[in-house]
Formats: structure tokens, sequence, C-alpha cells
């Protein structure tokens, strides 16, 4: 049994240290706002932040977790940037199936974290790696644009 | 292909089907009625789609929420008539009961061809006006006063003179023994307080806190884990398998096997993907072994060569083109495409010894029930089926394999199972939208006028499998969809249809359907047409539209606001694509520039659409700018090929979808109308391919006939 703070709020867990943080989430604590969308760090739908910084739960063991805080789409509301995140998101009506927002939120807000006033080419970088299948892209460029650090 | 597929069926029936009998038809009996109201004196249910009782007021969906914000508008709808706010109404999905829910243009009870607005645009504004009715009449007669002298204001019923007022749910009981009003008269477009308005979608708070569980977060107590592994190849089977690894990772629960399918069950999904991963199978791959994507083209060039069912046969189109001054004919090629949504396949089911319980994201209930049904050997009424809202589908959630080969996989197991579909399973395994071949002919006279046009389509029948009932004298509406009609003056025009199923491979429904394919064909060969006679290519698609003032309306709206005709920079690229699709019509003019390394780079869509009455105009332009996108991102780099028949592709590594970085600007405009409304959720995707082709073509004089397109400038 080893311990892990998901939102401030520290879980026991008894999983293999092999097994990605995903379905630790998904399965385990049942935390499910965290997306399966590729399995191989291609779609970002998993995104949740390591410390702060945006990690692909997929390819995020649990022995590269312990230790450090992680924050879900489930308690990124609860920061002052995923809060404005969130609102400029449904603000600008970004979502449509919103199967990969809450990892497109999750990249948006670790961008904003570090970054108050992002270019196109800063947002470019750090959203790459979030897909979008419903082709969400020009109001997620506008949402981040439109929030005010 | 919609107009055609109800036209068809209806007469196979010999039913007209008029719109405005719809409420009528869904309405339950009145005895029915009376009855449940006697079980829950509280709870008002005039019809399929309104319920009323002290947990509030509930609308029913008849379409399925797939991102494409129709809950939103279908709330809309009956809101307006109901006089109530969105915020003031609870939505749920409908269960599967085609009598009550069947959409009356699919004759099923289906999401999917653009037809949920066109589908529902009177019957849902007269479920809610029916209800209001019934309402203030029973809030008039308990009061003893005329109902005409009551008015309603979200969701309260005000009687001014008395100073008499109830709530909907305050008078909901007594309600319920009201008969259904015989005459509904509908608001006048003037008196709209919600259709026209940018309202709040009411899906989407719930999406961006991580909280609204689609069905791949489907959990229920005791529940397992599973996924699975399938013949790689169509038609193979498991020739031998050692489960003894897969058993012992820890974790692993069950397996289960049919002949061309395992699942592991596990604790959670990595359990499981580790146990899958543990199988040994030999697989016996079957008929389908030696199928690659050379030999299924090599066979439609053959088929293609001779002619195929006639759909359109008008003034010998052939005569015209030979006898014309310029003479052109291309082959252009669509390829196997994948569905992709970024919610992979997924059902949990809970399976008794007479009876059982689906959740899953469908776009089609009834046949979810039937297929869970079928594989248990029990009937459908024994089948609970919970429909969730979709991490997308474009087509790909219209089919039932993935349920079925649960139900068939899961059937002795007594405990919830969940089964995730791997992306690679997911992709490797989908139904494909069909390759396409197309040949197509034009003839101009000495003024350059299209005088003469042939098309013949070569490709697999989705209709014929999906719909066989409606598959007749091997017609597929859908397959020469935006080839055999076009917006523009046609007088001579042959078009014809060659069936080829290509082995070793399903096809399905793909966002667009027919008209994404053939618009790509048809408004590049209109570009080619224009440019074989040195002539604008909007100057010349504007001379041809002097019938079709709506399609004019777009064109020159679009190319206004693109600026058309004004010298493009050195590099830039500028494409038209025109349609008439899903009953909308829409121009779209894009820009793309070659970059120094000889990268095609999207820079800016302008998107005119005319779609009737607007029911929410922030949905129709995020339907444009998602729809577009799809549709370039598909036409920039996707296609699925088979080598000794099983797919190449199978994750998003080697099936690219369009990032942000490589997204153009997009710009929107909506021709205020009176019409009745279209389908815009796939018009976007159909503008896509012909527009790059086009613009490619206006950057590098190259004319490119066969999609993906991303190499075209190397």
């Amino acid at each position: 049994m080893r311990q892990v703070t998901i939102n401030g709020k520290v879980h026991d867990v008894a999983v293999p240290d092999d097994m990605p943080l995903l379905w630790v989430l998904r399965d385990v604590l049942g935390m499910t706002g965290t997306k399966y969308g590729c399995g191989i760090a291609q779609c970002g739908a998993c995104t949740v932040h390591l410390d702060g910084v945006a990690v692909r739960a997929c390819q995020t063991t649990m022995d590269a977790v312990y230790g450090q805080p992680v924050t879900t789409i489930e308690g990124v509301g609860n920061t002052p940037v995923g809060a404005k995140v969130q609102a400029a998101w449904l603000e600008k009506e970004v979502v449509q199936c919103g199967y990969c927002h809450s990892g497109q939120i999750m990249s948006a807000a670790a961008l904003l974290n570090e970054n108050p006033k992002p270019t196109d080419t800063d947002i470019d970088d750090a959203m790459a790696g979030n897909i979008c299948r419903c082709g969400t892209y020009v109001r997620i460029r506008e949402a981040i644009h439109s929030i005010a650090i | 292909m919609i107009e055609n597929l109800v036209s068809r069926r209806n007469f196979l029936r010999g039913t007209a089907l008029a719109t405005a009998g719809l409420v009528l038809a869904v309405q339950l009996p009145d005895s029915v009625r009376r009855a449940a109201a006697a079980g829950d004196q509280r709870s008002f249910v005039p019809n399929a789609f309104v319920k009323i009782d002290v947990d509030g007021i509930t609308l029913i969906m008849p379409h399925a929420e797939i991102g494409q914000g129709i809950y939103t508008s279908s709330a809309m709808l009956m809101a307006e008539e109901l006089e109530l706010d969105l915020g003031q109404v609870k939505v749920e999905a409908a269960p599967p009961d085609i009598s009550k829910y069947m959409d009356p243009i699919l004759y099923d009870q289906a999401t999917g061809g653009s037809t949920s607005t066109r589908s529902d645009w009177m019957r849902l504004r007269e479920a809610g006006a029916a209800a209001r009715i019934m309402l203030v009449e029973a809030a008039a007669e308990g009061w003893g006063v005329p109902s005409d002298e009551c008015r309603v204001a979200r969701g309260v019923i005000y009687h001014d003179a008395s100073g008499k007022t109830a709530t909907y749910v305050d008078i909901a009981p007594r309600a319920a023994s009201r008969q259904v009003p015989k005459e509904i008269r509908l608001k006048e477009p003037s008196q709209f307080r919600l259709i026209g308005t940018s309202a709040k979608r009411i899906d989407t708070p719930a999406k961006v806190n991580g909280s609204l569980v689609y069905g791949i977060d489907t959990r229920l107590p005791g529940m397992g884990y599973a996924t699975l592994v399938m013949a790689p190849v169509k038609g193979g089977k498991i020739a031998t398998m050692n489960e003894a690894a897969a058993k012992a990772v820890r974790g692993v629960r069950d397996i289960v096997r049919t002949d061309d399918a395992v699942a592991v069950v596990g604790d959670h999904m990595w359990a499981a993907k580790q146990g899958v991963d543990a199988l040994e199978v030999e697989w016996d791959h079957g008929p389908n072994s030696t199928v690659t994507n050379v030999s299924i083209v090599m066979d439609m060039h053959e088929v293609s060569k001779t002619q195929g069912v006639v759909i359109r046969n008008q003034n010998d189109a052939q005569s015209v083109i030979d006898n014309a001054k310029t003479k052109l004919d291309a082959i252009y090629h669509s390829p196997f495409l994948s569905h992709a949504p970024l919610e992979p396949l997924n059902c949990t089911l809970a399976i008794e010894e007479d009876k059982a319980e689906l959740w899953v994201g469908t776009q089609v209930p009834v046949r979810a029930q039937k297929a869970v049904a079928d594989a248990l050997g029990i009937s459908p009424d024994k089948v609970t089926v919970n429909n969730q809202l979709m991490g997308g589908a474009f087509g790909r959630r219209l089919d039932v394999d993935s349920i079925e080969i649960a139900a068939r996989l899961l059937k002795d197991i007594r405990y919830p199972v969940k089964i995730v579909w791997t992306r690679e399973q997911d992709m490797t395994h989908d139904f494909y939208r069909p390759y396409y071949y197309d040949r197509v002919a034009a003839g101009l006279d000495d003024n350059g006028r299209l005088i003469g046009r042939t098309h013949r389509v070569t490709g697999s029948s989705v209709f014929a499998r999906w719909a066989p009932a409606a598959f007749i004298n091997g017609v597929d509406p859908d397959a020469v969809d935006c080839a055999a009609e076009t917006p523009y003056d046609e007088d001579a025009v042959l078009a014809d249809y060659v069936r080829h199923e290509p082995a070793g491979v399903t096809t399905s429904w793909w966002r667009g359907v027919g008209a994404t394919h053939n618009l790509f064909v048809v408004e590049s060969f209109v570009d080619e047409m224009a440019h074989a006679t040195d002539q604008d290519p909007l100057e010349f698609r504007r001379r041809m539209l002097t019938k079709n003032p709506r399609a004019l309306g777009v064109l020159d709206l679009a190319a206004e606001k693109a600026g058309w005709g004004e010298t493009l920079p050195p590099g830039r690229g500028r494409g038209i694509s025109l349609q008439f699709a899903f009953g909308s019509y829409l121009a779209h003019i894009l820009d793309i520039e070659i970059t120094p390394r000889k990268q095609i780079k999207l820079v800016r869509s302008v998107i005119a659409v005319d779609c009737g009455i607007v029911i929410n105009p922030d949905t129709v332009r995020a339907q444009m700018e998602g729809g577009v996108l799809f549709g370039l991102g598909t036409a920039m780099f996707n296609e699925v090929t088979f080598t000794n028949g099983a797919v190449d592709q199978s994750n998003f590594d080697t099936y690219r979808i369009l990032r942000i970085n490589e997204a153009p600007k997009i710009d929107v405009y909506q021709v205020k109308s009176g019409e009745k409304p279209g389908g815009v959720g796939e018009a976007g995707t159909a503008a896509a391919a012909g527009a790059l082709a086009n613009a490619i073509f206006s950057a590098t004089g190259r004319r490119i006939r066969s999609l993906p397109l991303w190499q075209a400038a190397v």
C-alpha cells in the first residue's frame, strides 16, 4: 500500500509500480474525468498535472508519481487558473463531444500557469499534443487568448 | 440521399409520412396515458417527449448527443412552445422504442445523416405546444376561468385578472387526465424567444470538469474491466490459443473467447491489457489474407469500365460530350477512411439468466438492444439500454458490431463487465468509409459553357448492408449523392453506379457520407472545366446558377468575404467548393500557402451557409468550424490501407489527426432565411476536400485527383 496525493487528497493504493497513472485514476480510484484516447501519448486526452507540469497519464507509471502531487480535471477548478480556463471554455462554447477537453483544459492551465499571455505560437507549442477530433481548435485558441491572468 | 431514402421507403410501405402528422403518431393512446397517470397521480406525460412530475420538467431526446449540440437544439424547440428557459428543464435520452422515437427521415431510431433538426423541427415544437395547452386548460378549469385569459411565462401559468398563478409542476397531476388537444397552433417565427438565439449548450458544463459520464466511464459494483483482441483479417479465426501466461497476470479474472475474438477481464484495464498482450494466439487468417490496397483498386479499375445502374440519364450526355468543343475526362480516387472517434468503442453489460442491461453510447439504440438480445437468445424487451453521451462517433456508432461482439464474449459471465477496445483494435477493426473510384467526363461549348457531364461512381454500397430494404434494383442513392444532382444548370447528365464490394473490408457511413466523397470529385472537376476553358472558377460557377438563387447567394457571400479576385502573394492558393447537401447550401473558399519546405499550410477558411431557419446560430457556426476541420484534416492526411488482409494504420501516429498548429483561421457567415431548416452536422466536412484540391491547383498548377493531399506540393 502506497500513498498518492490527488487534488490535495491522499489516497492509499496497492497497484504495480509499472501501472500507468491513467488506469489508477480511472479504474482504481474511480476518477473518470481523465480520458483514454490512444495509450501512446499521441492524443493528450489523459493529460494531468504532476507537480504542476502537464504529463500524459497513459505514459506516466506509478513509480514516477509517488511523492509528487497530481492534479486532474476533477480538481483543476480549485486552482485560480484552472477555474478561469473552465469558465472561458464555457463562455466561448468551445466544447462539442467534450471527450478531449479534460486534456485540453489541463494543457491550457499548465500553459497559462507558466505563461499568462501566450502568443499564437506559444499556444501551438503547448496545445499541439492534444487532438480534438471534433475540430474545436479555433475556439480553444480564442478561449486561451480571452483569459486574463 | 436522405430524401430519396424516405421517398423510397414510403413508396415501399405505401404510406405517406407527413411531418405534421407525427405528433399524433407518437402520442400515447389515451388509455395508456391515463393508466400511467393513475399509477402516479403526479406525473404528466402528454406525449413521448415531455414528462412533468414532482421531480420537475424532463424533456426526452429522440436524437443522441454526439457532440453536435442536438440536446440543446431539441430542448430549445420544445422549450420555445412550453414557454420555459433551458435552465428549467432536464433532458433524458430516449429509450429504444421505434414506435415513439423513429427518425422520420431515416425510418429508424437513428442519429445520422444530419437529419435531426429536419426531423424534429415540427414534432418537438408540437409536442411542447400540446403539453402547454393541456397545462393551461387544466389550470383554467381549476380556477373556473377561460383558458384564453391565461398566459404562461417561464413555466408559470398566470390568470392576471384574478391574480391566480400555478407552476407546471403544481398543475401536472390535473393535466394528466386531459385529452390531447386536437388543434395545435405553433408560434410564428416573429414570436420566437429561444429559436434563433445562441442559447448556451446544456451538455457542456459537465464536460469541462470531468463529471460527465460517457459510456467508457460507466462504473458498477463488482464490475470487471475487459479489453479484447480480434482476428487481424476479416473472416479470420483463432487457430490455437495458449492463455496460461495471460491467466498468470496479476488482476486477471477471466478469459473468454469466440471463434474470432478473445477478451480478458481483469480488475482494471491495465490488467486486461497486459492479459491480452500475454495471450499466445495463432490466427487462421482465412480467405482474405492476400487482400491489398493494390488488389482492391485494380479490381475497381476493371469493374468501372462497364456501365452500372443508371441513376440519372438526361439528354444523352455522352453524345453531347462527343460533339463538344472542349472535352475533359478524369479518374478520381477517394481512400478508405477510419472514423477514429476519440472515445474508443466500448460498452458495459450486466447479463443475467434471462435479461441484460447495456450501457453504451450509440446512434442506434434499437439496433443496440437487438444486438444484445440476439447474441443472448432473449427477446429485446429483456434488454435495458442506457444510452450515454458520446465522445464522437462520425458514423461509427451507427453500427452495433462492437456491442454484439461484447454480448457474445460475455454471455456466460454473471457480473457486470465493461469492455473497452484499445485504440489499435478500434482502428484496425473499423467499418471503413468505402474506397471510391470515379470516372468523370464533361463537354463544354464554344462559349465555355458546360453542356454535358457523365459521372460513374464505383464502390461499396453502405446502403445495401445497412438498409437492405431500401436498396432496390441496385440503386444506392447515397453513393451518387451530389454527383447525379448538382446546384448547377445542367441539361445533359449521365450518372451511374457500379457496386463493388471489396473482399475483406466492411464499409459504413462516415461523416458527410456520399456528399463528402462526391463533392471532392465534382467540385474538383468543375474547377478543371473552368481552367480548361480559361475561366475564373468563381465566374464559371456563377454562370451556371441562373436558376438557383440560394446557391448563388452563398457563393457570392463567400467570395465577397474571402476577397475573391484580389491578387494572391506567391506561394498562396485559393480554392472553391459549392454544394447543396443535407438540405443546406454551402460555399467554402479556402486559402492555403505552400511553405518553403513544400508543405501545405491551411491559412483561412471562409464558409457561407444557408441552412434555412437557424435554431442556434452558435451551434451552426461550431458545426461549420468543426466539420470543415474534420474534412480538411482527412483530405490532408488520411487513408486506410490493407496489407495481407490487415489494416496498416493502428493509432494516431499512423493515422494523423489535424492538430491546433495546423488549423486555419475559419470565418463563418450565415444567410438569414425563412426556409425550413437544413442539416449542418456534416455539411462542413463535405465542403473540405474539393476546396483544398482546388487551392492546391491554384498555388501549384498541379491537379491532384487522389486523396490524401499532404504530399501534393512536394
